[in-house]
């Protein structure tokens, strides 16, 4: 499966398979949506929210496949209804590590006795299930599936870009915010939710374990390239859909290395080549600095 | 191999005594044990004063941290416990490092510590991957496994447990008053700073051991909710400590006969039943506070 000598040819002969088509199909929107939603996750401080969601959602996922039901049904019933009670807990469950800690191993622990009931009741036909829902299977996506990610995709975009500007005014002085009549604490719990689509929507990708390489670093990318709020935003989605085209690209072309890792390498590597060039930039203006106001 | 079907299960006969016998007549059983015992204890003390110090974050990180170790060792053929131990040990010095000069920037900070999560947590996933033994390993480093160790993997956990343990016996007074009030300790000439770095190698050891019995994602179940329920239960640092490893070993104990005795992984019962005794500490603190503003009130 090397990609040819011409590069047309080999972007014509990846694009034949079915397989890359549903993953290119679903991966854009969930990229475009997890781009924009992680945005504010980041800004509004709640990575650890997420990170939360995404335990849930192995369970839920898993719980559903035990029980015989669609996985999709299980992942998006268990991140929603989650997020919105984490949401209606309100900042009370936030500072409180050791209760999350303690509850969230446990919702682990059950995960891993759906997975146990699911790969031993129904013969051994599917045990990577759980590496799946872990680490991602974009490659395994049936039309159905990607279908149903593009659309609701679609939806987060839509719904982001319509509370963008009040959310931003909520999420960086939420007490001017409440002030000026805005729905502050309505705003968040919608948020929330839309955070608890963007996990199901993501392990469909890259996996609950590897969510933050599309949630969180291309937004932490975009915030350290740009202090301007909707040109960050912009960024974050675009960095989010490059890395998952090019990681899918290259996992094509490989043929041995899985998408899931691509995608969040990429992402890891350009943030890190951004914090360095950042504060490169930063000790050479402040050595110019020092030269400049040097007596001659 | 966690979870593949080894047959019907053993069944149990509800005489405890007869049961037992049937659990330690086999050798990978008492090498469970053993080897659950040890880690019970070392996870017990060091998840005490992680807990105390609301350090459980680190150890989130650590632990996670944990299966692209074990994961790259098997590749390279190496055992899987020593990748543990090195990764688990060398983040520890890395967030020492780190979690100082950064403090302040506490929102880039998490994305931070995300990023470099997802990123190792894939990086564990290609190692596996490219491992040829690859499915039943990932769930085995993931999920914990009770059965296959051998001697020498509980020769190994024993000698870094007494390592891990020495040291905590030697630091564990000025430790507990630099985690109680680090800037008192400071002043009376503690060396907080020295304590936090050792503390947090020690903290890389005992998610390195937890993590070969749990897995690396469920060693919260042994190294916080323990320590987190003895510390609903009292006060006192001497009885909070020995609490927490009664607890750390009773749920060990529990949880490796039960899934002796089932089809179901060990990782689901050492974690349903750190979580139990969780919620019974937080109803009898609950009912104490009730019964104990009652007869304030009538007194």
């Amino acid at each position: 499966m090397i990609a040819g000598i011409d590069p047309l040819d080999g972007l014509r002969a990846m694009l034949s398979h079915d397989f890359i088509r549903h993953a290119f199909l679903a991966g854009t929107f969930i990229a475009a949506a997890a781009g924009l939603v992680g945005y504010f996750v980041v800004l509004r401080n709640q990575v650890f929210a997420g990170d939360a969601l995404s335990h849930v959602a192995f369970t839920g996922a898993l719980a559903a496949l035990a029980f015989g039901i669609d996985p999709l049904l299980g992942l998006f019933a268990a991140t929603i209804l989650v997020a919105l009670g984490m949401g209606a807990l309100g900042g009370r469950a936030r500072s409180r590590d050791v209760v999350v800690g303690t509850v969230f191993a446990w919702i682990l622990g059950l995960g891993v006795l759906f997975l146990s009931v699911y790969t031993t009741s129904r013969s051994s036909s599917n045990g990577a299930v759980g590496v799946n829902v872990l680490f991602g299977s974009i490659y395994g996506l049936s039309l159905r599936q990607a279908v149903v990610a593009a659309a609701v995709g679609t939806g987060v975009t839509s719904a982001v870009v319509l509370i963008a500007r009040p959310l931003l005014f909520a999420s960086v002085d939420s007490d001017v915010a409440a002030a000026r009549g805005l729905p502050v604490r309505l705003l968040g719990l919608l948020f929330l939710a839309l955070v608890g689509v963007t996990v199901a929507e993501a392990v469909q990708a890259v996996g609950a374990l590897l969510i933050f390489g599309l949630l969180v670093t291309p937004a932490a990318t975009a915030q350290r390239l740009t202090a301007r709020p909707f040109l960050a935003l912009a960024l974050s989605m675009v960095l989010s859909v490059a890395f998952l085209w090019t990681g899918l690209t290259l996992s094509y072309a490989s043929a041995r290395l899985p998408p899931s890792f691509l995608i969040v390498a990429l992402a890891f590597g350009t943030y890190l080549a951004v914090v360095l060039g950042r504060s490169v930039l930063g000790i050479w203006q402040r050595t110019r600095g020092a030269l400049v106001s040097l007596p001659a | 191999m966690p979870l593949t079907d080894l047959g019907s299960p053993p069944q149990p006969s509800f005489d405890l005594w007869g049961d037992l016998q049937q659990l330690l007549q086999f050798h990978f059983m008492q090498n469970a044990l053993e080897a659950g015992t040890i880690v019970a204890v070392v996870a017990g003390l060091i998840g005490y004063f992680m807990v105390l110090r609301g350090q459980s974050f680190a150890g989130h990180t650590l632990s996670q941290v944990g299966f692209p170790g074990a994961a790259g060792a098997a590749l390279l053929g190496v055992t899987p416990a020593l990748g543990l131990l090195v990764f688990c040990v060398a983040t520890a010095l890395g967030i020492a490092t780190l979690s100082d000069a950064h403090s302040q920037e506490r929102r880039a900070e998490s994305a931070a510590i995300g990023s470099i999560l997802a990123f190792l947590l894939a990086t564990g996933f290609l190692f596996a991957t490219l491992y040829s033994g690859f499915i039943d390993g990932v769930y085995a480093f993931l999920f914990g496994t009770f059965v296959g160790i051998t001697d020498s993997q509980v020769a190994m956990l024993l000698l870094v447990a007494l390592v891990a343990v020495s040291v905590l016996a030697v630091i564990g007074r000025p430790l507990l008053f630099a985690s109680v009030d680090p800037d008192v300790a400071a002043a009376r000439g503690v060396p907080v700073r020295l304590l936090a770095v050792t503390f947090l190698v020690l903290l890389g050891l005992a998610v390195a051991e937890a993590a070969q019995i749990t897995g690396t994602l469920l060693v919260f179940a042994l190294l916080v909710a323990p320590a987190a329920t003895a510390q609903q239960l009292t006060a006192r640092p001497g009885l909070g400590l020995a609490l927490t490893v009664a607890i750390a070993l009773l749920v060990t104990w529990l949880g490796l006969s039960v899934a002796y005795f089932t089809i179901y992984p060990i990782g689901f019962f050492v974690t349903t039943f750190a979580f139990t005794a969780y919620l019974i500490a937080r109803a009898v603190r609950w009912g104490t506070g009730i019964a104990g503003r009652h007869g304030a009130a009538l007194a």
